[in-house]
């Protein structure tokens, strides 16, 4: 079965594979993280302990997604060298430092203080605790910033020169960084990665205020996720709008791809379903409107759009997968504005905790960001095909010199294994999830020890489940 | 300008492999160690002492490897696919030991899962870094900036006596340290761990150092040749007063000594290989000089190195400084 595919065809989804596994785990801690320090923050501003133990809910979940989100990135950086050596040859000297900086700036940064973190609230007190939360979240932030910066620079390479071994060598580090579809891809993904967080939140304080509205902490979730949703999603439309715009600059191929269009046109339509053939060179059953397509990105009625025939054929993306990914995240990101306004209104007319349909569509969202982002990347990956170095080195040129059966059997293992390791993960986290943030409702001011100390009397462990604290 | 760029970037990365193997070392060795523990509440307390520093440690394996494509990204892309398979098994025995301290406390009925994926992940994991120190020891094919040889090159006896030895250093390494951090029942165990690993370790290590004598002579020319020659004197020396201090530590109870100690063994065993090494990367075709990419890439990164290096230790004995002391059996969520 393996010999159907070439080395090269499996590496590439080795890496796909791969990669969509570990961005699921940094969109939601990325989030996560900030979402922490807020939380802690309020705490030690409004002494609220309902503040807290919304904080310490969130945060045994944060461990579990940030512990997989580690080893699967852990893999991320190994497979370069393993499945895409010339690649890590070549482009070495340029995206190496750049990750050698995420990693002295971000990785250590995260896991030197998530330690402490997570276990040191009783030795360091709160104030250093809040300040070592802070540093947990810059780190997945800076993270975010350099790998981003990587990825960026494969789409859009400026700043560089060949050497004689034919690599790709710095000559100007500024440029490099800041390549140009470096900004917008930072601020897509980093809105990305709030907004995951927000739905998961509001979708779990949604699904428990279902069942109880006075539930504080399914309130407080409720609350902050809808204005996050309110405020951000607008701005991720806004910013996903210029992030296209900047594509279209630099890729055309990729957003004529995206857009379903073979033929160059002036007032090209927007098409809003259809089944885009490659081979035919048309997109067949197309639903569109008029006009549309050009003004959304060139901003004029009658603007002109490059369609996929006028690049050469071996250097179009594959369309079918683009046009639909793109529609599912632009889907969800509507969706996400939708909802947004819909609890604004309820919220306006003070019904935010018991309006049951909204609830249940917040709960029904829930994993709404995962799919845009993972659609989003697809979308953006698939659509810099068939390069790695946008227009300078092909994918097919940057293989390691592996045999087919070498990488299938390695694939196949890393399918088992991240379906058995990442699904008990997440069992464990929706188990997590089930259960009402109100339990355990202490009175002490800064709780302390998190669990599992002697019993208390009877009468007060009925009370709820996971009521477990000092007595 | 005549710094030695290159010369630097193998100092520090070297720097970041050792820091790697001594710290990730011991809590792998917890993990196996783990198995042969007497009780669920040492095998609890056991992990509980490493989970708030394992993530940190590991980090430094990310640094060695992203540092290396950085600064040496002719090394990182020969000798990656040269150990594909030896890296892929390290990979998901990492994968299975690091979520592994979540999720064990997440579940009652599939808790021996993850008790089995920790200890054997931890093994693993050794076993493959082992493996793939005795590979890069014995050569590496390379032609025409890709490697040349066969698919099963890294797999020799020499290279599972180095595995091996690996394995039982790491499980020294864990034991001294629960020494270290527990007491009573748990640190009986380590200490009796400790005296079993100790003497397997010096067994393995004199059996690695003399095959590697015989097996590729040119190692032995660079011990006996200057400035070399001064460590391979001097190493017995130091050796023996490591062992000293182990055994000391280990008969009167003080309790970090022989923790130490084992570092002191894997700092002078690091020293040797790194003596052997020079000047190459990846032997015997690829030098230093020849791995390293350009200066621009090597001076951009090194200013960055050199800012953030010490702040990243700084922090990172903060975060020891916080759990200094015993574990206490009532701390963590486990
Ligand atoms: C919650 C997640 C999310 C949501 C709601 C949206 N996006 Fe997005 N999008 C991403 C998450 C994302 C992403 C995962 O972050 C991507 C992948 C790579 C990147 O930079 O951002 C992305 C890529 C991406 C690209 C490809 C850029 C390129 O590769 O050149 C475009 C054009 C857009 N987005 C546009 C939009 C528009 C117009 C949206 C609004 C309706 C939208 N996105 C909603
Ligand atoms: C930000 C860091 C990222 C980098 C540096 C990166 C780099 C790469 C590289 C080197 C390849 C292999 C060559 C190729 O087939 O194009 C690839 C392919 C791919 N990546 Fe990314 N990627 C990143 C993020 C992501 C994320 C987060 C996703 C999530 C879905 C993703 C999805 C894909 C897919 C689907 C492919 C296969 C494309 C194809 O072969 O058609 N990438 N990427
Ligand atoms: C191919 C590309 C990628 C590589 C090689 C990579 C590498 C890594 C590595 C090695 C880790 C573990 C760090 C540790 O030991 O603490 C990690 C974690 C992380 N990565 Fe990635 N990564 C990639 C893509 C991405 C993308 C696209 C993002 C976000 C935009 C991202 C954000 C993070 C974050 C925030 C963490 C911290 C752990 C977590 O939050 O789950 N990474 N990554």
């Amino acid at each position: 079965m393996i010999d159907l595919f070439s080395a090269i065809e499996l590496a590439r989804f080795q890496f796909a594979f791969t990669v969509s596994a570990h961005i699921i785990f940094p969109a939601f801690s990325i989030g996560l993280a900030s979402y922490l320090a807020v939380l802690e923050a309020l705490w030690l501003w409004k002494k609220d302990d309902a503040y807290f133990q919304v904080f310490e809910y969130w945060k045994t979940i944060f461990a579990i997604v940030f512990g997989m989100g580690v080893v699967s990135g852990i893999v991320m950086s190994y497979q370069f060298g393993t499945n895409w050596s010339v690649f890590s040859d070549k482009t070495g000297p340029i995206l190496g430092p750049l990750m050698g900086y995420e990693v002295l700036s971000a990785f250590f940064l995260e896991a030197g203080f998530l330690g402490v973190m997570l276990f040191g609230l009783n030795r360091v007190g709160p104030r250093l605790h809040f300040f070592a939360t802070l540093m947990v979240a810059a780190g997945t932030l800076m993270s975010a910033f350099w790998i981003l910066s990587v990825n960026s620079w494969m789409h859009t390479p400026v700043g560089y020169g060949v050497n004689e071994a034919g690599q790709f060598v710095p000559r100007d580090w500024w440029a490099i960084i800041f390549n140009p579809s470096f900004p917008y891809r930072l601020v897509h993904m980093v809105l990305a990665a709030y907004l995951t967080t927000a739905f998961v939140v509001g979708g779990v304080g949604a699904w428990h205020l279902l069942r109880d509205t006075r539930d504080r902490g399914a309130r407080i979730m409720f609350s902050m996720a809808m204005w996050m949703a309110l405020l951000v999603a607008p701005l991720q439309i806004v910013a996903g709008d210029l992030h296209g715009l900047n594509t279209l600059e630099h890729q055309p191929a990729k957003v004529a791809a995206m857009e379903g269009h073979y033929e160059t046109r002036e007032g090209a339509p927007l098409y809003l379903f259809g089944l885009p053939d490659d081979e035919a060179e048309k997109t067949r059953y197309g639903v569109k409107i008029p006009k549309l397509g050009s003004m959304i990105l060139t901003h004029e009625w009658d603007g002109k759009i490059k369609g996929l025939k006028a690049f050469p054929e071996d250097e179009r993306p594959p369309s079918a997968l683009i046009f639909w990914t793109f529609r599912i995240m632009v889907a969800i990101g509507l969706a996400m504005v939708a909802l947004g306004l819909w609890s604004a209104w309820s919220r306006w007319r003070g019904r935010l905790y018991d309006s049951p349909w909204l609830l249940r569509a917040a709960a029904l969202m829930t994993p709404s960001g995962f799919a845009a982002v993972l659609a989003g990347w697809i979308t953006t990956e698939v659509g810099r095909q068939p390069w790695t170095v946008y227009g300078l080195l092909r994918t097919s040129e940057s293989a390691s010199p592996l045999d087919a059966p070498a990488v299938g059997i390695s694939l196949l293992v890393f399918i088992g294994v991240y379906f058995l390791v990442f699904g008990s993960g997440t069992f464990y986290i929706l188990r997590l999830m089930l259960k009402p943030p109100q339990a355990g409702r202490t009175e002490i001011g800064w709780p302390t020890r998190t669990a599992g100390i002697t019993p208390g009397p009877a009468v007060g462990r009925r009370e709820s489940e996971g009521d477990r604290h000092e007595h | 300008m005549s710094i030695d760029l290159p010369l630097i970037w193998a100092g520090l990365i070297a720097f970041a492999v050792l820091a790697y193997v001594v710290l990730d070392g011991f809590d792998l060795g917890i993990g196996i160690l783990f198995p042969f523990l007497d009780s669920k509440a040492d095998r609890d307390l056991a992990m509980n002492s490493v989970a708030p520093v394992w993530d940190g440690n590991e980090t430094w394996l990310v640094l060695g490897g992203g540092g290396l494509m950085a600064v040496f990204p002719l090394a990182y892309a020969t000798l990656l696919p040269a150990l594909y398979a030896p890296i892929i098994a390290m990979l998901l025995g990492l994968i299975f030991r690091g979520v592994s301290f979540e999720f064990r406390g997440k579940t009652e009925r599939g808790r021996w899962l993850w008790d089995v994926g920790f200890a054997g992940g931890s093994m693993v994991a050794a076993l493959a870094q082992g493996i793939t120190l005795g590979a890069l020891v014995q050569g590496i094919e390379v032609d025409n900036r890709a490697y040349a040889g066969g698919w099963w090159d890294w797999l020799t006896p020499f290279t599972l006596l180095t595995g091996l030895s690996v394995l039982v250093g790491y499980a020294l390494l864990g034991a001294t340290w629960l020494f270290m951090k527990t007491e009573n029942g748990l640190a009986r165990q380590a200490r009796a761990a400790a005296w079993l690993t100790g003497g397997a370790l010096l067994v393995l290590m004199g059996a690695v150092t003399l095959s590697s004598a015989f097996l590729f002579p040119h190692y032995v020319e660079r011990w006996f040749s200057w400035p070399a020659l001064l460590f391979t004197l001097f190493m017995p020396v130091l050796l023996l007063a490591c062992i000293a201090v182990f055994v000391r530590g280990l008969v009167r109870g003080h309790d970090s000594h022989p923790f130490l100690a084992t570092i002191g063994l894997f700092v002078l065993g690091f020293l040797g290989i790194a003596i052997s090494f020079y000047p190459w990367m990846v032997p015997p075709h690829v030098t230093i000089e020849q791995a390293a990419a350009p200066d621009s890439s090597l001076a951009f990164l090194l200013v960055g190195a050199l800012i953030l290096i010490p702040l990243i230790l700084a922090y990172t004995g903060y975060a020891y400084w916080v759990f200094r002391g015993k574990v206490d059996p009532d701390e963590g969520y486990h």
